[in-house]
């Protein structure tokens, strides 16, 4: 089993006639995920990668029975984009798109919260079940199925677990990149709920970094309610206060909140062991199978 | 993307908050005029974008022209907490008899604005967060309708403002959220908003810090962007688009994708190593972004070693190679060791194409970055 996304799940990709959505499409469909459609304004009616293209997203989810979104089109107009996603209505929506305005996450997280649609990312690499879909620009070739979930704010570090379990023979059920920005759909806590409901996934590993308070929150949702084993990662152990590293969220607060620290300590006392390196994960990990 | 204090409160001061009068000055005489214009005391403040400027010495009350003289001369080319200070502004000095504190941020765990009021201002607000977060009233936004009126009131009225400066409170407040709205900042803020004796409110300082991603949608805004505003690395860096930090230690430290790259600057504190700098060359770097960043790294005059960790997804391995190649081949001696290590997509390519005379490669993160220490060591020694 997976979460979020299966081979049976048909997606339509938003911007599949723009350079990066093009490629990515193309990759997805080589990975065999079920791409039906693109969508992108003024060029319905062509055809991009073997899929028809529609000007709506409302007219690929009619038309083609899409019920995924994945969403490829630049920060100016990324934040209307997944206005029409979340009212085609498709069930999930992936947005691959780094450097949306956060005010305009703002009012689409307000939108979100009024629909049974589950957001992934922005500004994350996306979703991939192994071996059935991958939904973003996750490179297929790392990952290998098994009983492993993974839940990550950063796309690289999931990459580089990624690569250190599948290497020790692990495979993984479902990997979700969620995105390192401050305003997020699905956060620890909604995929950890998910691999907590997922018979097929033995134990989890949850890559996390400084700034706000998810993984605070994640430790005190496993301590209450997992039963399956979660190893933890936070980068960003030496990064000093009021330095904005790389991702829109990864900073310490000037008074010291949001440290590598806090998230470790947290962790640690909701019984999850965090690894110095990424191979200590693996560790971990392979210590619970 | 921060301001300065004299931009924000010209910001401010269009839409209608009370500031002080001021002027900026970038010499002493200039200074000195602008005291004299605006009649003493005045206080000549630091132009610099850090916190705790008063206590650093960056801000000083003067009665008269020998004294605005004397303060403008010795801060105008400063070092204030590694900032080199260029202009001050000169202000009148507010009588106050209390120091409020009111500002709008993003509060990320709940995904919308919160617009904030304390009676403790004039001070570090997040202390008294962190310390007694129920001296600070908060009223969440929905982005939709803003800030309504009464929840503005509520926050001053929660906070326990004077009844008598009550209205005046939250009419600034209202105009705070509105800015944070138009004008896509990340923060607005001022701390402290004086009141006067005579019931008056002033804003005393200005915060705004704006959303860099939406600064398309403000070119005037962009236009305000004081890029020497930070270390001189930093600045160069921006020049570039690299996301680039600079940190105390000597090994340089390169990568794509920012977990990953924190991720190295920590294993290389593990294996008792410094680092140097964060620097993530991003999605999908080609081979001249690369060449830039090897560019940065090695203007560091303190970086002993670099490590070049790369595991590419959407970026690809062989045009980091090719970037490597370009711009260590430019060198007769290559100024400091370099130690790769590639991974995921054309890797292998990658491999193949990189110059193994001019780079060591490992197979492995860990690897990597142990070697890197190694090698910055024996080039301290």
């Amino acid at each position: 089993m997976s979460i979020l996304v299966d081979d049976e799940t048909r997606v339509v990709v938003q911007g599949i006639t723009g350079g990066e959505g093009k490629f990515h499409a193309e990759q997805m469909i080589e990975y065999g995920t079920n791409v039906v459609a693109g969508a992108v304004p003024g060029k319905g009616g062509q055809e991009v990668a073997g899929v028809p293209v529609y000007d709506t997203v409302a007219g690929a989810a009619r038309e083609e029975d899409a019920d995924a979104a994945v969403v490829f089109v630049p920060p100016a107009f990324a934040a209307d984009a997944l206005f029409e996603a979340l009212d085609s209505p498709v069930d999930l929506v992936v947005a691959i798109t780094e450097g949306i305005p956060q005010q305009d996450m703002a009012s689409v997280y307000k939108r979100l919260g009024e629909t049974d649609t589950a957001l992934v990312g922005p500004n994350c690499p996306g979703v991939i079940t192994p071996g059935e879909a991958k939904l973003g620009i996750l490179p297929g070739n790392i990952f290998s199925e098994g009983d492993v979930g993974l839940v990550s704010r950063s796309g690289t570090l999931t990459y580089q677990v990624v690569d250190s379990l599948t290497q020790r023979g692990i495979g993984q059920t479902t990997a979700v990149g969620i995105g390192g920005d401050p305003i997020i759909g699905t956060d620890f806590v909604d995929a950890l709920e998910r691999f907590e409901a997922d018979t097929d996934t033995e134990a989890v590993v949850m890559c996390g970094e400084i700034g706000g308070e998810d993984e605070e929150e994640a430790a005190r949702y496993i301590s209450q309610y997992m039963d399956t084993p979660v190893a933890g990662f936070i980068a960003g152990r030496t990064a000093p206060p009021g330095k904005r590293m790389g991702h829109a969220g990864a900073i310490v607060g000037s008074s010291g909140a949001g440290t590598a620290e806090s998230k470790i300590n947290a962790l640690n006392d909701a019984g999850v062991p965090v690894g110095d390196t990424p191979e200590e994960v693996a560790d971990h990990i392979e210590d619970f199978l | 993307m921060k301001l300065h204090e004299y931009q924000a409160k010209g910001v401010f001061a269009d839409a209608g908050i009370p500031t002080p009068a001021s002027q900026l000055a970038e010499t002493a005489d200039e200074a000195v005029a602008a005291a004299d214009d605006i009649g003493y005391p005045v206080a000549i403040k630091a132009q610099v974008q850090v916190g705790g400027r008063g206590k650093a010495g960056g801000i000083e009350l003067v009665e008269n022209a020998d004294e605005a003289r004397e303060a403008a001369e010795r801060i105008i080319g400063m070092d204030l907490k590694g900032l080199h200070v260029d202009s001050v502004l000169v202000e009148e000095a507010v009588d106050f008899v209390n120091e409020l504190y009111i500002g709008v941020t993003m509060d990320r765990n709940e995904g919308r604005p919160v617009a904030m009021v304390s009676t403790k201002g004039g001070v570090d607000i997040e202390e008294v967060a962190a310390e007694n977060p129920d001296a600070i009233a908060r009223e969440h936004v929905d982005p939709a309708f803003g800030l309504h009126p009464y929840q503005a009131r509520r926050a001053v009225y929660d906070a326990g403002v004077d009844h008598d400066v009550a209205g005046d409170v939250a009419s600034v407040l209202t105009t705070l959220y509105d800015l944070w709205d138009d004008q896509d900042a990340t923060e607005t803020e001022i701390n402290p908003l004086m009141v006067t004796s005579d019931d008056e409110v002033i804003a005393a300082d200005a915060v705004m810090n704006i959303d860099e991603d939406a600064l398309f949608r403000h070119p005037d805004l962009a236009e305000m962007e004081d890029e020497t505003a930070g270390d001189e690395l930093e600045a160069k860096a921006n020049e570039y688009g690299f996301d680039y930090v600079r940190l105390s230690g000597n090994v340089g430290i390169i990568g794509n994708g920012a977990g990953l790259v924190m991720t190295t600057l920590d294993l290389v504190d593990y294996y008792g190593g410094e680092p140097a700098n964060f620097l993530d060359i991003g999605g999908g770097a080609k081979a001249e972004r690369v060449a830039n960043a090897l560019d940065m790294v090695f203007s560091d005059e303190n970086v002993d070693s670099v490590v070049f960790n790369i595991f590419g997804g959407i970026t690809r391995g062989d045009e980091v190679a090719k970037g490597i190649n370009a711009a260590l081949e430019q060198f007769d001696e290559i100024p400091k060791p370099v130690v790769v290590r590639l991974a995921g997509t054309n890797a292998e390519e990658g491999m193949e194409i990189l110059n193994t005379d001019l780079v060591e490669v490992q197979g492995t993160l860990e690897d990597a970055v142990q070697r890197a220490v190694a090698r910055a060591e024996e080039v301290d020694q």
